[in-house]
């Protein structure tokens, strides 16, 4: 079993015009940056972007925006990006918002084989409109519905040769859920070590959700709002 | 009239010993400033961390390391790290004992609109939607009027809601209310200096006053 590949664009070759992806990160925090430079080098189009955020005018999904690679986003907040905004406001981009929570149980139960599930998130809101609604303990809640995607794309910390994962601090996020929910998982790692040099007790994703597997580069981690203690 | 810290002040006089505590962008990050003395509460980030600690120094800094509001924090001892399907288990599990929020608008009913203004502001509603539809304890932070000076304590929300009947009580710049079941904005305290009848001028929708209406105090 080779999950190994050499970089983004071996491990993007087959993305094409058209897909649903997903891409783990929060804001800026977690976000496979490799394969996203290789998305907008290989300028495929009209895709389906599942992602938390939208990133920023100039890095992250925001680089795909600005070359009018994406059909359609699928978030809970996309705010700090103006390019996203007038696209979405002038009707060229479409937009599906979705609560955090609701978003992130999406894309989990889209791994787990649960096909839907009952939230009181966004009950009596524009989000509850042509949803099943059902009372449970005297309470109304909304059916969603699964999320998968022909790709996911999550960036970890470490990763093996098998595929395990282990991600870092905030940075985990939304990650282990979309490597759940993908057709074909491709997990880019700060650092890939042989198997068996990771220890198992440890593991935040079992290589069995991973694909295809590589070590990034040049990684720049921008932070959105640094902000520091005065003493 | 308070200013946006001693907003966060008088709600951080609501925390009590042993809660975990989900704080909002804006006003609300500002509670943490001043959680009172012998009460220790544990500050939840919906993006994925428990055990919240204050922003870094410089060399701390880490950008693997942020809260929802996208800034640079840092994790306590005993902090711990997960997934966003796990943060929101603890939300909507009620495993979160506060949740405090900025709004737009906040209705008698307890409905609540922050998340988008229709043609004009479309941000989207993060994690708010879920946090309001299942807290149990949620206050709202912000101040009682807009920046034309309108009420923003409405009969009914005109902007997209957030949820519905969920807002329980309200800290502003002028009072603390409280949302009451049946409807209403029920006066608990005014801010120092303020009349209940200026606070009267800027509620829009039912206010309730019953008694003498004390002061906050800090």
């Amino acid at each position: 079993m080779n999950k190994v590949v050499k970089d983004a664009h071996e491990a993007c070759k087959d993305i094409q015009d058209g897909m649903t992806i997903m891409l783990g990160g929060f804001g800026l925090c977690g976000i496979p940056e490799n394969s996203i430079a290789e998305l907008v080098e290989k300028e495929v189009t009209g895709l389906t972007c599942i992602s938390n955020n939208a990133g920023v005018d100039d890095f992250g999904l925001g680089l795909l925006l600005k070359k009018h690679q994406i059909k359609k986003m699928v978030s809970s907040y996309v705010g700090e990006n103006d390019e996203f905004e007038r696209q979405m406001l002038s009707g060229e981009l479409e937009v599906d918002l979705i609560p955090q929570g609701s978003l992130a149980e999406r894309c989990r139960a889209g791994g787990a084989g649960i096909p839907a599930f009952f939230t009181p998130a966004g009950y009596g809101t524009e989000v509850a409109e042509g949803k099943e609604v059902r009372e449970f303990n005297g309470k109304p809640h909304i059916l969603e519905t699964a999320l998968t995607a022909d790709f996911a794309i999550v960036k970890a910390w470490k990763g093996d040769t098998e595929g395990n994962l282990i991600y870092k601090a905030t940075a985990r996020n939304f990650n282990p859920l979309m490597a759940m929910a993908g057709k074909i998982t491709i997990a880019e790692v700060e650092e890939l070590v042989p198997a068996g040099e990771l220890d198992p007790n440890e593991i935040h994703t079992p290589g069995i959700f991973v694909q295809r597997i590589f070590q990034g580069k040049d990684y720049e981690k921008r932070i959105e709002k640094k902000t520091i203690r005065k003493d | 009239m308070l200013t946006k810290e001693q907003i966060a002040q008088r709600i951080a006089q609501e925390l009590q010993d042993g809660w975990y505590v989900n704080l909002g962008i804006g006003i609300p990050t500002l509670v943490a400033n001043y959680i009172p003395e012998g009460i220790e509460v544990e500050f939840q980030s919906e993006n994925g961390i428990l055990g919240m600690g204050p922003f870094p120094t410089e060399d701390e800094v880490d950008a693997d390391l942020i809260n929802a509001g996208k800034q640079t924090i840092t994790a306590l001892p005993g902090a711990s790290f997960f997934d966003s399907a796990t943060s929101f288990a603890m939300i909507r599990g009620q495993h979160v004992q506060l949740t405090v929020l900025g709004a737009m608008e906040v209705a008698e009913n307890g409905d609540i609109a922050n998340w988008k203004i229709p043609g004009k502001m479309v941000k989207g509603m993060g994690g708010a939607m879920d946090l309001v539809a299942s807290a149990d304890n949620i206050i709202v932070a912000m101040m009682h009027t807009n920046k034309r000076g309108e009420s923003k304590l409405l009969k009914k929300c005109t902007l997209p809601l957030t949820g519905v009947n969920c807002v329980k009580k309200i800290v502003t710049n002028l009072a603390v209310l409280e949302v009451l079941p049946e409807g209403g904005f029920k006066l608990i305290e005014r801010a120092p200096g303020v009349s209940v009848e200026e606070i009267q001028k800027a509620t829009e929708g039912k206010l309730i006053i019953e008694g003498e209406i004390p002061e906050m105090k800090f």
